[in-house]
């Protein structure tokens, strides 16, 4: 008996959509071993990580709310990962969609602008924030070539360094106690509320009207289609003149106006202000869901809420159970490496094969 | 085993085989590739296997050489039982085989290509060796050379050459000549009979059968995975042979005489110089197509085809707007889609990757080049007319498929190029330019290929093939050159030439040396 992996004809699309279930179950299995590894009961664990973060409304208010940008990011990431560009500096794109949301905020909040104007006004500013920063490594790589995977990545910290200068200095709140953090925004920079009593507002659906027009650009436009010819085959996008520069242009502004405005959600709902880390870590999770997503628009936004899912559990697993944060971080990277070895079964089927007989 | 190998006679009386098969049975999903397939080679034989493509002859081989493993039946060596697990077992065996899907390393070099398939301790002075087969057999090779830089031909040649120093016992050649002039087809068959000679069974695989009577003692003919005779191919004409390979009679290209209007296509002067340090730069080809006429452009693969090819599809944008005249306009400078705009259509040789996306579906497949027309509107993809559009081509040119639906890659080669050659007839081009239309495609597909080309002619579009494959050219064109080391010959009616100075055209000027005339 010898177990191999015969290509498959067709793409499975059953196996396309149960490899994360069988990744996230296989990561159920890791986590069960953590736990008891730990010494603590993998069932009481497991209600203290998965069930009691969201047993309450207010605990779905924020899974929701924390879903809200990873959905953002990893739909605009998808766009480009569909094309082949390598955009990993989401959090340096947010972090510019942050600070120059949060400049129109506190440059006009004080004068008066009712929010229906001030909000938009913020969002805008965000996104082109957010794609001025991705346009640096598309600029490098249709230009010089310049590997994107590392360019992108090493503008996070500049971006990061960028607005701790600023929230250090310059837009420092001068009646903050000297903490490195901007003036509060107004009530008008602030995202309104979508369930009283909770934190959820309506980045939420700004999120979900972003899933959808990627969804629509993905699959219904040409654009989208090209995009997805550069990633597959790039000999068979020149053959049918397919610009690839353009392309590279696209999924990197794409996934920058996408974090851009998960900054801008940010700063202008939970945060409500500017403060030298805008995001733990949303950029780089984004590139876990946008593969658990398929790399699909509907998939991205379920994939988003699992990993949202994730961040409660780990803050719930500090309070009750006093793991480590890093328990966060341990479940978003076993998902991730499961997923990518389940995807195997998307091309390829296992076969338990009896030795050939040769007689 | 004697000098001459006597004729078939003789085979059967042979008290062992080399290599029998018996019962060979292999299921692909979908698809059952080998049927209960019985097959002897005797010693010194010559042994075609016919059959159209997807009829399981590849398979078959991959099956002999250990690279597939049978389902169901048993393979003897020389009497024995074996079990072929590899190709490293097939090769200690004494089995060699060149594929017609090239299993080669583009990183490496030519060099270590062939060290990797022979065992380590033959390795000593192998580019010497490598040097001195190349040379017996007229297949030059620099050692040295990175396999990505080299052309289709070329890279059959490393095949060719990795095999022949293994000095096998059994021979298996996978549509060998696709790709050498007709002189090097004629000092192939003198290696491969000096081999027989020597007591080395070949197993010959071939859609090409004038070659097949020429060269081959016995022929075993496979039909959907089945055998469906065994012949002695040299009593037998081509048209008894193809009629057992396809199971009815093969229709002939209809050629009526060209009426070539105003010329659609213009290339004038055109110099490429190539960014490949291994390419072919071009040097001031000019030539025009008129409407209505095929031009046929002849070389051994390597000599400036893909440059040429690149800077006509627009793949490559040149510098100079007049260097390429499409219908009246130049557009040197204009990209691929602006050329297609224009009314250009393109059948490229590789199918996989370049021609279709292998991933995706038919449908999105006729999409790929059909975007500035209707499929699109407002930007906005017209899913039922893709999938509409990529049925009728389906139904039109016979192509198997599952449907629209069905991914480019899970068809066999054949069915693959006539839905492509069929996409690009469909865009209803005034100027078609096709590259190695038939390259490893079946006789029927082959024929069905043709006869679309010169339909096409005769709708008054300006046609362009570029192959290596002299036969082909001679049978459709109205007007032939030949490009060798970057440049063009200018182009015949074929009435003027032969098929003797064309080859001596393209070996003449070749960069392998090619000048012995047999």
């Amino acid at each position: 008996m010898r177990a191999r992996l015969e290509l498959r004809a067709q793409p499975s699309r059953v196996a396309m959509w149960a490899a994360p279930v069988l990744a996230a179950l296989a990561t159920l299995l890791v986590g069960f071993i953590v736990f008891e590894a730990f010494g603590l009961d993998p069932v009481a664990a497991f209600t203290a990580f998965f069930i009691e973060p969201v047993a309450t409304r207010y605990g779905i208010a924020e899974l929701l709310l924390k879903a809200s940008p990873l959905m953002l990011i990893a739909t605009g990431l998808a766009i480009g990962y569909r094309a082949n560009v390598w955009n990993i500096g989401a959090e340096g794109q947010l972090t510019l969609g942050a600070l120059a949301g949060g400049a129109v905020a506190l440059a006009l909040g004080d004068a008066g602008w009712p929010a229906a104007l001030l909000l938009p006004a913020m969002f805008v500013a965000g996104a082109l924030g957010g794609m001025l920063w991705a346009a640096i490594p598309a600029f490098l790589r249709t230009r010089f070539h310049a590997n994107e995977i590392l360019t992108s990545l090493m503008l996070v910290y500049v971006a990061t360094l960028l607005l701790s200068w600023l929230v250090h200095g310059p837009w420092r709140d001068p009646e903050g106690y000297n903490f490195p953090q901007s003036k509060l925004f107004t009530a008008n920079a602030l995202l309104p509320s979508l369930i009283p009593d909770t934190r959820l507002n309506v980045g939420f659906l700004v999120a979900l009207a972003v899933v959808a027009l990627a969804w629509l650009f993905v699959n219904r436009h040409i654009v989208g289609f090209e995009m997805r010819v550069s990633g597959l085959a790039p000999a068979a996008a020149r053959y049918a003149g397919i610009s690839a520069r353009r392309s590279i242009w696209i999924g990197m502004l794409a996934g920058g106006a996408c974090a851009g405005l998960a900054g801008v959600g940010e700063a202008a709902g939970p945060i409500g202000q500017l403060v030298p880390s805008m995001s733990p870590g949303y950029g780089f999770a984004a590139i876990i869901v946008a593969f658990v997503g398929r790399l699909h628009p509907a998939g991205i936004a379920f994939a988003s809420l699992l990993m949202s899912l994730l961040y409660l559990g780990g803050e719930s697993a500090q309070m009750h159970l006093a793991l480590p944060s890093a328990v966060t971080g341990l479940f978003q990277g076993t998902l991730l490496f499961f997923l990518l070895a389940a995807d195997v079964l998307v091309n390829f089927r296992p076969r338990v094969a009896r030795a050939a007989r040769a007689r | 085993m004697a000098d001459s190998f006597p004729a078939g006679s003789a085979v059967t009386a042979a008290p062992v085989p080399r290599l029998a098969l018996r019962g060979i049975t292999k299921r692909y999903p979908g698809v059952l590739a080998n049927d209960h397939v019985d097959l002897d080679v005797s010693p010194g034989e010559i042994h075609a296997v016919l059959g159209e493509n997807g009829a399981g002859k590849s398979t078959l081989m991959k099956v002999i050489y250990g690279v597939v493993r049978p389902d169901a039946g048993t393979i003897r060596w020389e009497g024995a039982p074996v079990r072929v697990r590899s190709p490293a077992r097939a090769r200690r065996l004494g089995i060699g085989m060149v594929f017609q899907h090239f299993s080669l390393f583009e990183t490496l070099t030519v060099e270590d290509n062939i060290r990797l398939a022979l065992d380590t301790s033959s390795a000593s002075g192998l580019p010497q060796r490598i040097r001195d087969v190349s040379v017996r057999y007229g297949l030059t090779l620099d050692p040295a050379r990175h396999v990505h830089t080299m052309s289709v031909g070329e890279r059959q040649r490393v095949e060719i050459v990795r095999c022949l120093l293994q000095n096998p016992r059994l021979l298996i050649m996978d549509e060998p000549t696709s790709v050498l002039t007709p002189q090097a087809v004629l000092r192939l068959f003198d290696t491969l009979r000096t081999l027989a000679g020597e007591g080395c069974s070949i197993l010959y695989i071939s859609h090409k059968l004038d070659e097949i009577r020429t060269l081959c003692h016995r022929a075993t003919v496979l039909r959907a995975g089945r055998v469906t005779g065994e012949c002695d191919p040299r009593l037998e004409t081509s048209a008894s042979l193809a009629r057992m390979m396809i199971g009815g009679n093969l229709p002939h290209p209809v050629h009526r005489t060209a009426h070539a209007g105003a010329p659609a296509l213009i290339v004038e002067s055109l110099d490429v110089r190539t960014d490949d340090p291994f390419g072919t730069t071009l040097r001031s080809i000019s030539f025009e197509v008129r409407a209505g006429e095929i031009v046929g452009i002849a070389g051994v693969s390597g000599n400036g085809q893909k440059e040429l090819l690149a800077a006509l599809s627009g793949e490559r944008t040149l510098a100079r707007d007049s260097a390429v005249t499409l219908c009246g306009t130049p557009v040197g400078t204009r990209d691929a889609f602006a050329r297609r705009r224009l009314g250009l259509a393109f059948i490229p040789e590789d199918r996989l990757g370049h021609g279709a996306v292998p991933e995706m579906s038919l449908a999105d497949n006729a999409l790929l080049t059909a975007r500035g027309g209707a499929l699109v509107s407002h930007g906005f993809i017209r899913a039922s007319a893709v999938r509409a559009c990529a049925s009728r081509t389906i139904t039109a040119f016979g192509v198997k498929a599952s449907g629209p639906d069905a991914a480019a890659r899970s068809l066999s080669g054949g069915n693959l190029q006539k839905y492509i050659v069929g996409r690009e007839i469909g865009q209803h081009p005034k100027v078609l330019i096709a590259a190695q239309p038939t390259w490893g495609v079946d006789v029927g597909a082959s024929t069905q290929i043709r006869q679309a080309l010169i339909d096409l002619r005769d709708r008054g579009v300006a046609v362009l093939v570029i192959s290596e494959e002299l036969d082909e050219l001679v049978e459709i064109c109205d007007r032939l050159a030949v490009i060798a080391q970057g440049r063009l010959s200018p182009a015949k009616p074929l009435r003027e030439t032969s098929a003797e100075e064309i080859g001596l055209l393209m070996a003449g000027a070749g960069p392998s040396g090619d000048k012995v005339v047999s």
